[in-house]
């Protein structure tokens, strides 16, 4: 659930809370582009390119190089490790669920025998 | 009464593994040191599911639980999340076969919710159970991760900034 992540409130949030941008991100997966092309591709202005760009960069899912006048665009490092410690954390919230339902079970376990006990005994007088 | 409590020593736990199988899933997979039939009733009891379900250390509760665990029955879980925040959690179940498989809809966020298969099988003593999340689509799956989502909540990322100012607003100081 959301909330228990709270902590998680950083700038990769806003960044792909918007449509273009996550669009950009898959273009960039597939291969590397320039401002130019995106902006082509997507059918908006430079500038409104350039903003969106800016703003994956500054959350790091982007970096950007600019050789001569184009500047080209790349997935940044952080997408694959905010994967990677999502999982973490969500193998961490069932790890601990399933701790405690480990718990529930054993409980559940040692229940069953005693009555298994107390029903061979009845049958076995 | 509870002397086996005392008498036995301290278990060591089964490791829990997560991973992304593909674009669409997600799966959990966990040993458990009990025959199915036990397992699957802590999940689908209420009484016991709600023993377990919200960690303790997760500063959530479970306000209620209702699970109707048969092919075509509901389910709907209500969290309190602080002093007047309340999630709720539902869907239905697509199967339910009794200490074998459990599969499950994931409603609460319209149509982009995954789809929750939990399968337990008994290998000698013990449990193996593996839980499978499967999203609709991988933006989907992806939107339930960017939105820090660890219990099947698919939040798109377009309702996203309306869930963090609501979760900005509830984590102030009551």
């Amino acid at each position: 659930m959301v909330q228990y992540e709270r902590a998680r409130l950083d700038a990769s949030f806003a960044a792909l809370s918007d449509n273009t941008r996550r669009g950009v991100l898959e273009q960039l997966g597939r291969a590397d582009a320039s401002i130019t092309d995106l902006a082509q591709k997507f059918a908006m202005t430079l500038t409104g390119m350039k903003k969106h760009v800016g703003v994956l960069e500054q959350a790091g899912l982007v970096t950007t190089q600019k050789v001569g006048r184009v500047r080209t665009c790349k997935l940044g490092p952080r997408r694959l490790d905010e994967e990677t410690a999502w999982i973490e954390r969500y193998r961490q919230l069932w790890a601990s669920r399933f701790d405690e339902l480990d718990d529930v079970v054993q409980e559940l376990k040692q229940e069953l025998k005693q009555k298994e006990i107390v029903d061979g005994r009845k049958k076995s007088q | 009464m509870d002397a086996r409590n005392h008498s036995e020593p301290a278990r060591a736990k089964n490791p829990t593994k997560a991973e992304r199988k593909s674009d669409r899933e997600l799966v959990v997979t966990r040993t458990f040191n009990a025959p199915a039939r036990i397992v699957f009733a802590a999940w689908t009891k209420p009484e016991l599911f709600q023993r377990w379900w919200v960690p303790k250390s997760c500063g959530i509760s479970l306000l209620s639980c209702e699970l109707d665990a048969r092919t075509g029955g509901k389910y709907r879980l209500v969290f309190g999340t602080g002093a007047s925040k309340q999630m709720e959690f539902f869907g239905r179940y697509i199967e339910v076969t009794p200490h074998a498989r459990l599969v499950w809809t994931n409603d609460e966020g319209d149509e982009d919710g995954a789809v929750t298969t939990v399968t337990f099988e008994e290998k000698g003593d013990q449990t193996l159970l593996v839980m499978h999340d499967l999203y609709p689509s991988k933006e989907a799956l992806e939107a339930a991760i960017a939105s820090g989502s660890t219990d099947h909540t698919p939040e798109t990322l377009d309702q996203l900034d309306e869930v963090l100012v609501t979760l900005l607003a509830s984590d102030r100081p009551s």
